[in-house]
């Protein structure tokens, strides 16, 4: 009963992790058809922020994953949407190659910046104790901001004005300008949310594992094949492929080794993709967000 | 069987949600027959044409070509059994010379020399001799319905399906177009989709009339000119389309 | 490029050029050009599937890793002999047929074919990268993991010689003229017009009775190929492979290359490849600018700015002189469409 509830307790941590690094390019690719390649460097810099807050300049842990790192990285965002970005709106190849382009070139400025090392901080969380096994504390605070993240943006989308304009951006960006909207506007404040998530999830997943120039490569490729996974429904599409995925990877990562278990939710991607080229929400929960 | 039938369907239907695009049409076109089809916008002509071309799967009926039903073959594979399409909007390759996209046709059914003296002699058809290299997105757009024309004419299909051929052509121009679907009926059964009824009038053959997804009537010019049924269809919702 | 005379003229320039190269400057050097053009023969397969074919392949790596771990593991298997270098070959061509079935029958968009090659490629490097135990070995070779496998066997000359240094640059130099020779080949007979065709308008050519998703995986599949060759000639040349090969970094570089040179032509994407190679390595001497850094701009810039690639540019330059001689208006000449230097 223990070990199930610790099996129960990885898997949901293993799901929060895949919301927190994919859900800022979910929101992305939902709102504009982007497929940000640089998402995996915006989750490194969200990490670097908040390991250099807390070890140069002595803040707060909390107040550098919950804030600052959202903050900084979502600036980054909005700097590069107005440089890059905006220029290759409708041109869903030119943008990827654009980005992955960034994305190479901040991986390469960090690298300069900082060196080619892995820094870390610790988690102030004590380890939690069930039974004879026990887990890290931090999984805990990973479920909880994970599922406020998604309640947030939920409502965000749902009951804001900026919420309604974004759909109706997403839907028609012509009707919108001609109705007075600035479609425009909403694009750019739409990546730099995404960017701004990548940060805080960034920041969140510092405390446990090595950040160091490189690390992003570790997560585009999830956080790209959750989303296409999921639709274009981001919130209902990335809940869906998320749980189906996070369960597979912490399942096979039980079984044989993480590596395999990495291995495990790449191939059944992979297989979803062809069997529903829509996406998860292209077939089912249509009409949600 | 009746003789000389080439192209049948039989309550051919196909809904989208919960629009009938298409219901249960019946049409029969025969061999080296000209038809055209006509009815207003949104009366589901293209729609019907992508069904016959296989570029949607047909939710009921079937399509019945050379006495054979069609099933569900995918559209390269209808393509060669014969049937040619000319699409609404020009579909050509852009970035490929007017003599590379005829080429492209006739190698479908022809090899080798064969396939170069056919293309040279659509070129002479389509009177774009001296746009053989020109590539295809700098050609003004009726030149471009007509390579596209010259490609049905390069393939020779046994049945061509003509969708508008004649859109945002001068009035010479639509002259120049009819001349060459005339030629296009030497070798293959054509179905023209026109909305334009001056035009249908000057090809002056049988007509096919759809609204609103079903034919509501079938003659000739004259006929459908004067039947009430069109009238309404037309006028109900567009004046002065009838000219 | 259309003019035969022309063509025939710069090949023998080339093959002289080349020739020549290994006479006039140090052997280290030599050595450093043989793997630009090892490379170019790598960016050469990708300028076919994506800028003539219009496969966007982001993951293209996953071949030329694919070639040179099967030539490793078959020449220590069996020896460094020709049933190596065809495995080579074979072995991503087959993985590319069965992933090219499996996209482009299944109809996947443009867009996921690729994401799913980034996913394919990060797949094998991972794998690759957990197998350093003893354990997992394929037939006498062991994989090795994040280390590579070592003192691959290297291939001789057909008459038992040692292939020595200027005999490899010779060698890749050959390849590279071959494989550029057989593509330009294959682009002029029935199937190869298809696609190109099929990159212009993939309906159309549907709608004229060619059978789109075969057409696609002919195409992948020879880049599969050819890229496995530049592989297992990678293999050769450093005697070592390594995971690194499937990694994004070396995936990236091969789409820079193609981007720079132009989609649409070959010899644009073996020119970049030198040059940029060649650019690479003078940086890499230097300690201040991160090489990285230089590519991502580079490939940002290009694609916002020069999206057709530097063939196109270039390609037009003696057009614009030449009105400029003869008092033309620029128009004429200045900005043409970029399909249309599209058999370069």
């Amino acid at each position: 009963m223990d070990f199930a509830s610790i099996l129960a307790i990885e898997i949901l941590g293993s799901i929060a992790i895949l919301v927190l690094i994919s859900i800022g390019l979910a929101v992305v690719f939902g709102m504009m058809k982007v497929i940000n390649m640089a998402h995996g460097e915006f989750i490194m810099l969200g990490g670097y922020v908040t390991i250099f807050g807390t070890t140069h300049a002595g803040l707060n842990i909390w107040f550098c994953i919950l804030v600052l790192s959202p903050l900084i990285v979502g600036l980054v965002g909005l700097v590069l949407e107005w440089l890059v970005v905006r220029h290759l709106y409708g041109r869903m190849i030119d943008t990827m190659l654009a980005t992955w382009g960034l994305s190479l070139a901040i991986v390469g400025l960090m690298t300069m910046l900082v060196g080619n090392t892995t820094t870390g901080i610790s988690t102030p969380l004590p380890s939690v104790a069930i039974g004879k096994f026990s887990t890290s504390g931090h999984v805990f605070f990973l479920i909880a901001l994970a599922t406020f993240v998604i309640i947030a943006l939920a409502c965000l989308f749902k009951f804001t004005t900026f919420g309604l304009t974004a759909r109706a951006t997403t839907q028609d960006a012509n009707m919108v300008a001609n109705l007075g909207g600035n479609p425009r506007r909403i694009y750019a404040v739409t990546f730099g949310l995404g960017a701004a998530l990548a940060g805080l999830g960034g920041g969140a997943l510092a405390p446990i594992i090595g950040v160091i120039p490189t690390i992003g490569i570790t997560y585009i490729a999830k956080a790209f094949i959750t989303v296409i996974s999921g639709g274009a429904t981001v919130i209902a599409g990335n809940l869906a492929a998320t749980s189906l995925f996070g369960t597979i990877n912490q399942l096979f990562t039980y079984w044989y080794t993480p590596i395999i278990g990495e291995v495990a939710l790449l191939v059944c991607a992979v297989i979803l993709i062809r069997l529903l080229p829509q996406g998860i929400t292209g077939r089912f929960f249509k009409g949600t967000i | 069987m009746s003789d000389n039938i080439i192209l049948q369907t039989k309550g051919l239907g196909i809904s989208f949600g919960g629009l009938h695009a298409v219901r249960d049409v019946d049409f029969v076109l025969r061999g080296g027959e000209l038809r055209c089809l006509i009815g207003p916008n949104g009366a589901g002509k293209t729609t019907f044409f992508r069904l016959l071309s296989g570029q949607h799967t047909p939710t009921r009926g079937e399509i019945i070509y050379k006495g054979k039903p069609l099933g569900n073959l995918q559209p390269y594979q209808i393509a060669r059994l014969g049937i040619g399409v000319k699409t609404q909007v020009p579909s050509l390759f852009e970035g490929l010379s007017v003599f590379e996209n005829l080429e492209l046709a006739a190698n479908q059914t022809f090899s080798g020399l064969e396939a170069v003296s056919i293309v040279d002699e659509t070129l002479e058809r389509i009177s774009l001799q001296d746009q053989r290299h020109t590539i295809c997105q700098e050609l003004a757009h009726g030149q471009r319905q007509w390579v596209e024309l010259g490609q049905i004419l390069a393939s020779k299909p046994d049945v061509a399906l003509l969708d508008e051929p004649a859109a945002g052509m001068t009035h010479d121009e639509s002259l120049k177009t009819i001349e060459i679907i005339k030629e296009i009926t030497a070798k293959s059964s054509v179905v023209v989709v026109e909305h334009d009824m001056d035009f249908i009038k000057l090809i002056g053959e049988r007509v096919t009339v759809f609204d609103r997804g079903e034919v509501i009537a079938d003659g000739t010019f004259k006929e459908i000119a004067s039947n009430p049924q069109v009238r309404e269809a037309y006028l109900g919702r567009k004046e002065a389309a009838v000219a | 490029m259309k003019n035969p005379v022309l063509n025939i003229s710069s090949l023998v320039g080339v093959i002289v050029l080349a020739f020549a190269i290994p006479y006039f400057v140090e052997a280290f050097t030599v050595l450093n050009f043989t793997v630009y053009i090892i490379m170019a023969i790598l960016s050469l397969s990708l300028a076919f599937v994506w800028g003539m074919g219009g496969i966007m392949v982001l993951g293209h790596s996953a071949f030329f890793g694919l070639g040179a771990y099967a030539y490793a593991i078959a020449a220590v298997n069996f020896g460094p002999g020709w049933e190596a270098v065809t495995l080579s070959m074979l072995v991503p061509a087959t993985f590319a047929a069965l992933l090219g079935y499996f996209m482009f029958y299944g109809r996947i968009s443009d867009i996921y074919v690729g994401v799913i090659t980034l996913a394919v490629t990060l797949i094998l490097f991972n794998l690759i990268n957990s197998t350093s135990g003893p354990q997992y070995k394929i037939g006498s070779a062991p994989i090795g993991g994040y280390n590579g496998i070592t003192a691959v066997p290297t291939l001789s000359w057909p008459n038992g010689n040692f292939i020595d240094i200027n005999g490899m640059f010779y060698l890749s130099v050959g390849l590279l003229i071959l494989s550029y020779l057989f593509i330009r080949y294959y682009l002029s007979t029935r199937y190869g017009k298809v696609t190109v065709a099929i990159r212009e308008n993939e309906r159309r050519a549907e709608l004229l009775g060619y059978n789109v998703a075969q057409s696609k995986l002919i195409t992948f599949s020879i880049g599969g190929a050819i890229a496995g060759l530049a592989g297992c000639m990678f293999a050769n040349w450093g005697s070592f492979v390594g995971p690194t090969i499937f990694g994004l970094v070396q995936s990236a570089q091969i789409i820079i290359w193609v981007i720079v040179g132009g989609r649409g032509t070959l010899i644009g994407p073996i020119l970049s490849c030198i040059a940029i190679q060649w650019m690479t390595t003078q940086l890499g001497m230097q300690q201040v600018v991160n090489v990285g850094f230089v590519l991502g701009i580079v490939l940002t810039i290009f694609v916002l700015l020069v999206p057709s690639g530097l063939a196109p540019l270039l390609a037009k330059i003696p057009n614009v002189v030449r009105s400029r001689l003869n008092g033309k208006p620029k128009e004429d000449v200045a900005l043409g469409s970029p399909a249309e230097e599209g058999q370069t």
